[in-house]
């Protein structure tokens, strides 16, 4: 799976929860979910929900605390999909 | 103020239901197809728009707590009337506190997750379940709009709690510990709040095909309470502090009281003990400073059961008045229902707008009036019509499971 298309995913799946739409301009592998986003950090369970819903692969606790940026996002969700 | 009621969202729509009887009992399709006995209920009617207005895409997309739906209507609703604003980049308010009551919460959410629990798929869950199930949800999502920060929390005492939420916001305010609080209840709807209340056989079952005539408090047909919905608000003020700033002042509470039966002396879970809710009533004439011949109306509790009768008797005897110094009864369930946790300040709503706009609402439903409540008060002081009349004093009761009463006296604000 390429690397831009999950990104472009993960954006629109992100969307709602965004709380700071001048970084979410710039979305890109280097954004933070919480630093730059200022998604609140109870929402950072509903987005792994919806990215398992979205690319139909379950991810861990461990995965999950270390999902801090969109690019640790594309390499679980890589990861998981190879292991599929 | 503001108010979610099955006859009417928003002040405006609940203010001409009330004045023209336009009841919000409907048939339930969902409960005939559990099998209720009774298949009717009051709930509000919220348009998807209007929940926009409300809320945000994200808090709408796992919503599924409609106490919380209701709670927030009305309570943003009560805000904004009382002049006040709702802005949620706003700075703390510690003078502004919320007193927000309700009896369950969340229960179409706590069912989702307890469906989740059992198929093992907990983590399933989302972050939102533990925030709308928990009691104290309505009040947290309030102040999420509003930024108080004083004293917010979530009262609950069964049907009394709209009632008793009123005056612990009074309370709090006399004492000096806070400036304004935005204060009322809320209660779900849906078979699993309604549920146990027909299994216990309590609520008319004769009137699926006629919801508009089940409702019948004080009547001699009267076979039990139709259960309802919604929320109701009130924004509670420090009258020198209202008054500097403009607010609009519909009336103002001049005393109240709250006690408990003891589940005693013929007070049970379910029923009240008469010796409490008499003292209740004397407590709140005593604590406003003034006398029961001065009420001009009573918005009493009233649920349409065998124990209509019985509160009339305690009115009358708490008030020592006769038949013809009776000031005129009403009560609002025959026309939402009783609305269980939300009647409380969905009717001290309704009081207010009386005591404002110089009305009493007719008790539709009530063609043929329990002979012995016509021979403890009158027929000419249980209007089947809404009269326009002044109202300067009313009495407002609710009295709860579990054996508990409020009383509480609104005056004309002058």
């Amino acid at each position: 799976m390429e690397t831009n298309k999950i990104i472009e995913r993960l954006k629109t799946i992100v969307k709602p929860y965004v709380q700071n739409e001048q970084a979410f301009q710039d979305f890109g592998q280097d954004t933070d979910f919480i630093k730059d986003l200022e998604i609140n950090s109870a929402n950072l369970v509903d987005i792994v929900l919806d990215v398992e819903d979205e690319f139909d692969i379950a991810i861990d606790n461990d995965s999950m605390d270390n999902m801090m940026t969109v690019q640790d996002a594309v390499q679980i969700i890589k990861a998981k999909k190879q292991e599929a | 103020m503001g108010v979610a009621a099955p006859n009417g969202v928003g002040l405006e729509n609940f203010e001409q239901a009330i004045q023209q009887g336009i009841s919000g009992i409907r048939f339930q399709p969902e409960l005939e197809r559990l099998k209720f006995s009774c298949q009717i209920a009051g709930k509000p009617e919220i348009p998807e728009n209007l929940l926009q207005e409300y809320f945000t895409p994200l808090e709408l997309r796992s919503l599924n707590s409609s106490g919380i739906v209701y709670g927030v209507i009305s309570g943003i609703d009560a805000w904004k009337d009382a002049g006040l604003t709702v802005h949620e980049e706003s700075a703390t308010d510690w003078d502004s506190g919320i007193i927000f009551g309700t009896g369950i919460l969340g229960v179409d959410k706590f069912r989702e997750a307890i469906h989740m629990i059992d198929a093992g798929k907990t983590r399933r869950l989302g972050s939102t379940s533990v925030v709308q199930t928990m009691a104290s949800g309505i009040s947290a999502y309030l102040n999420k709009k509003l930024g108080c920060g004083n004293q917010v929390t979530t009262n609950s005492s069964a049907c009394t709690t709209g009632t008793e939420a009123v005056l612990m916001a009074y309370d709090r305010i006399k004492l000096g510990k806070v400036t304004r609080v935005l204060t009322g209840s809320c209660s779900d709807s849906g078979p699993y709040i309604w549920g146990g209340f027909d299994a216990m056989r309590i609520l008319p079952h004769k009137y699926n095909q006629d919801p508009t005539n089940a409702s019948r408090p004080m009547s001699e047909s009267a076979a039990g309470f139709v259960p309802g919905s919604g929320a109701g608000a009130l924004v509670l003020e420090e009258l020198e502090s209202a008054k500097k700033r403009g607010a609009k002042i519909y009336a103002e509470v001049l005393g109240g009281h709250i006690n408990s039966g003891g589940q005693r002396n013929g007070g049970s879970m379910t029923a009240p003990n008469s010796e409490g809710v008499k003292k209740c009533i004397q407590n709140a004439i005593f604590d406003a400073g003034v006398r029961g011949d001065g009420l001009d109306t009573i918005n009493g509790h009233l649920t349409a059961t065998t124990m209509d009768a019985t509160e009339i008797s305690n009115w009358k005897t708490a008030l020592d008045l006769n038949a013809a110094d009776f000031p005129s009864i009403n009560s609002l369930k025959g026309l939402t229902g009783h609305c269980l946790s939300a009647s409380g300040s969905i009717e001290c709503v309704a009081s207010v707008l009386q005591v404002s706009k110089n009305f009493i609402f007719g008790n539709i439903n009530t063609g043929d009036l329990h002979p012995e409540i016509e021979n403890l008060v009158g027929r000419e002081n249980v209007p089947q019509k809404t009269l326009f009349r002044e109202v300067n004093l009313l009495a407002k009761a609710s009295f709860g499971f579990g054996d508990v009463n409020a009383v509480v006296i609104f005056g004309k604000f002058s």
